[in-house]
């Protein structure tokens, strides 16, 4: 049989050689908020005759309107994203007349987002106490759920350390997205992240479910070996669950197209991955690793650990 | 009668009426009504769908407003917006400190904009003898000056009894009488909806010093005449003086039910209150992003269950043909149920949504790998299906509690916070995930029993995948 739980220290330095680089660069670099958090305003046009002005001459629109932050991303729609500070009905009518004149085109504005600064600053301090809350109440029921199992609290700290484990990887994703893409976290990368803590702690159940109900059956059964089987049978569920939920997501969302949704999808697709990855190779070897005691063995390197 | 025939009988009956519910509605054609209960059956979009501008105010900073208080604002910019002739406006109370509105399909922002920016402006007319309609435009004397300074408006020391008539220049075929303003809602103290002596309702309202002498002065000499209470130059009610106010307190009565008292109250105190709210958060969403991410988003709704209705007959054989039927009632039904709520759908929604199908997806592997695997332990079709769902049961159930929870706290989250894509994306998942349970357990199940009957199965464990 698989023996997945033996290297299971192998599979937790897999997951920091991931996620540590990308966390270094979000504290390097910052967190890339979006209008929405930090507040702006977003417009998104397209122009009737498909032309596009140059950069340099809608940067000179801005100017002459006093807003000197402008950044401009054209996507692969034939749409241009137009990010700037928070901008007066006034002036974001003066500026699309001007952009009007420029390619003697009309101006077709899919999105005109204008957010305050006040507004983003408490949502991700409110975000970050929700999902603590969702955790605490997922712990109290997971322990509940399991309370004919020994050690049932385990099951429950060990879930959300693995949820945990699914957030910081999207995390360390959005670093090199920021990096690399010029990625930015709007409203939407909010639901992408709610949406991987969601199907996180339901995927985890599962896999505990097994190790719940082959520990009523196999009493006397040594708990690593007990805990590697039950990743095992139900493994096949794993993946196809994953392939099917993944599959649904992404062709869905790769179909929406758009430059934040693309985004959206690929978080999502990471995110979900990790979330069924993380049951087999987190959340359980870490049950192991506390039935065990291990962390005793840790900082003594040349003894055997008593498997 | 066997029982799972009775359970047949009632999902196909219960799937007649979800097709009905489903079927798209002609426009102006009639939905449900039993009652107070009434549905036009259309699907309620979110304008990031749909189209159109959605507005987040708050209260100006140092203003400080209660509940009530963001109840009323909200109330009376509903009804100025729906003035300006824009359809559907909604403006609802969001959190505990936020005001939200929606404009569907609409993306000229000025014009709304500029209503909402308005304080609103209460004023106390003297319209002599004549009696106006409720929804009049009135034109009156009363300027509104620098919006810091105080709106009170200090009578003329000339009471100008005889309204001044000046001819209208723009198309000259009316005359606009300019009516003399006597106060504003400023020196309103308070407002208080009572039932009347004649028992109808009645509006009870006191006045601060400064109004009381207003009034004390003006209806004493005015008795029989009209007190016109105007909102925004629109009248809101015309009643008599039937004595003089004196005392600075008096009672508005009228053929009011309770609703209409209540509207009134909320006018007179928004007047009083004057809550200045600013925009904090505007967007818009042009319609042709709009109709193209819904349309996007169908097309990938139907190629994503294409695909996975394949997997599953594929790979989970006869099982998974009554999966695929059982998702599509899944999907089906919760269609239905947003439509009934109604569930206004959004592009998070429509995540919440999808992740929800994944959940009744997960609930359907579960139980076919129990099945596979209760059948290479050799049991008979029969017993490996009952097996299956009884061992994959507890784990779908203590999973999709966990889910519900989560979205519980992420619902609660979204509302007081204002963030309306949480409370979407909440919202969506948690009703699927409910029902997704319910067609894993009660439809999914049946179906399968009863086809089992029919195919006599001893020697067809291929079907099944095994």
């Amino acid at each position: 049989m698989l023996n997945i739980l033996g290297k299971r220290y192998f599979f937790f330095a897999l997951s920091l050689l991931i996620i540590i680089p990308g966390l270094i660069m979000l504290a390097v670099n910052g967190m890339p908020l979006s209008i929405d958090f930090k507040g702006g305003t977003l417009l998104e046009v397209r122009f009737e005759n498909g032309q596009f002005p140059t950069t340099e001459s809608i940067k000179k629109i801005y100017d002459q309107n006093g807003i000197k932050d402008l950044q401009v991303q054209s996507t692969s729609e034939g749409s241009l994203v137009l990010r700037s500070s928070e901008l007066s009905e006034s002036v974001k009518n003066t500026i699309l007349g001007e952009l009007k004149n420029t390619v003697n085109s009309d101006v077709i504005i899919l999105k005109a987002d204008t957010v305050g600064p006040s507004i983003g600053k408490g949502v991700t301090q409110r975000a970050v106490q929700a999902v603590s809350l969702a955790a605490i109440a997922v712990v109290l029921y997971i322990w509940f759920a399991f309370r004919k199992v020994p050690h049932a609290f385990r099951y429950g700290v060990c879930a959300i350390i693995a949820m945990v484990h699914d957030v910081l990887l999207v995390l360390a994703l959005t670093g090199y997205g920021a990096k690399f893409f010029g990625w930015q976290v709007d409203s939407l990368y909010l639901t992408a992240l709610l949406t991987v803590v969601g199907f996180s702690v339901q995927d985890k159940i599962v896999v505990f479910d097994r190790i719940r109900e082959n520990s009523s059956i196999y009493r006397k059964l040594d708990f690593e070996k007990l805990a590697n089987h039950s990743i095992v049978q139900t493994l096949q569920r794993s993946i196809n669950t994953q392939l099917m939920t993944v599959e649904f997501l992404l062709l869905s969302l790769a179909l929406f197209g758009g430059v934040t949704l693309r985004e959206f999808a690929v978080i999502l697709l990471v995110g979900l991955l990790s979330g069924t990855y993380s049951s087999i190779f987190i959340a359980a070897p870490l049950l192991v690793v506390w039935e065990k005691k291990e962390w005793k063995t840790w900082f003594h390197k040349n003894q055997e650990t008593t498997a | 009668m066997d029982r799972r025939y009775v359970k047949l009988i009632v999902i196909l009956v219960l799937v007649a009426l979800i097709v009905w519910v489903d079927l798209p509605r002609a426009e102006g054609q009639t939905g449900i009504k039993i009652g107070s209960f009434e549905r036009t059956l259309n699907p309620v979009l979110g304008l990031d769908l749909r189209g159109g501008m959605q507005v987040l105010l708050s209260p100006q900073p140092g203003v400080t407003a209660s509940r009530t208080d963001l109840e009323d604002t909200s109330k009376i910019l509903e009804s100025r917006a729906n003035g300006l002739g824009v359809s559907e406006v909604i403006f609802q109370v969001s959190g505990d400190k936020y005001i939200l509105g929606e404009f569907p399909g609409l993306t000229n922002t000025e014009d709304v904009i500029a209503s909402i920016k308005q304080t609103g402006l209460l004023e106390f007319v003297d319209t002599g003898s004549t009696f106006m309609n409720p929804g009049d435009s009135i034109v009156t004397d009363y300027v509104v000056g620098d919006t810091t300074s105080s709106p009170t408006a200090e009578p003329t020391t000339t009471a100008t009894v005889e309204p001044t008539v000046t001819p209208e220049t723009a198309d000259g075929t009316a005359e606009t009488t300019v009516w003399h303003t006597i106060m504003t809602g400023k020196d309103i103290e308070s407002v208080t909806v009572t039932t009347g002596e004649t028992g109808g309702y009645a509006v009870d309202f006191v006045l601060t010093a400064e109004g009381a002498k207003i009034f004390k002065d003006h209806t004493t000499t005015n008795v029989g005449k009209a007190l016109t209470i105007v909102l925004d130059k629109k009248v809101i009610s015309s009643p008599q003086i039937s004595t003089a106010i004196t005392e600075g307190k008096g009672q508005i009565t009228g053929n009011f039910d309770y609703d209409r008292a209540n509207n009134l109250a909320v006018t007179l105190r928004y007047g009083r209150l004057s809550v200045p709210v600013e925009i904090v958060e505007s967007r818009v969403v042009g319609p042709t992003l709009g109709t193209d991410s819904l349309q996007k988003s169908l097309l990938a709704g139907l190629i994503g269950f294409a695909i996975v209705a394949l997997f599953m007959i594929i790979y989970y054989r006869l099982p998974g043909g009554v999966a695929v039927v059982g998702i599509a009632i899944y999907a089906g039904l919760t269609f239905a149920l947003f439509k009934l709520i109604p569930v206004t759908l959004t592009l998070s929604g429509i995540a919440g949504f999808l992740l929800s199908t994944g959940s009744a997806l997960d609930a359907n592997i579960l139980i076919f790998e129990r099945l596979k695997e209760e059948l290479r332990n050799g049991r008979t079709l029969r017993q490996a299906v009952d097996m299956g769902w009884k061992r994959a049961w507890p784990s779908i159930r203590d999973s999709n509690i966990a889910t519900i929870i989560t979205s519980i706290i992420l619902f609660w989250f979204g509302s007081t916070f204002g963030a309306t894509v949480v409370k979407g994306f909440a919202v969506t998942l948690s009703l699927g995930v409910f029902v997704s349970l319910f067609t894993a357990f009660f439809i999914t199940r049946t179906f399968l029993s009863i086809v089992i009957d029919f195919i006599k199965p001893e020697h067809r464990q291929k079907w099944f995948g095994a």
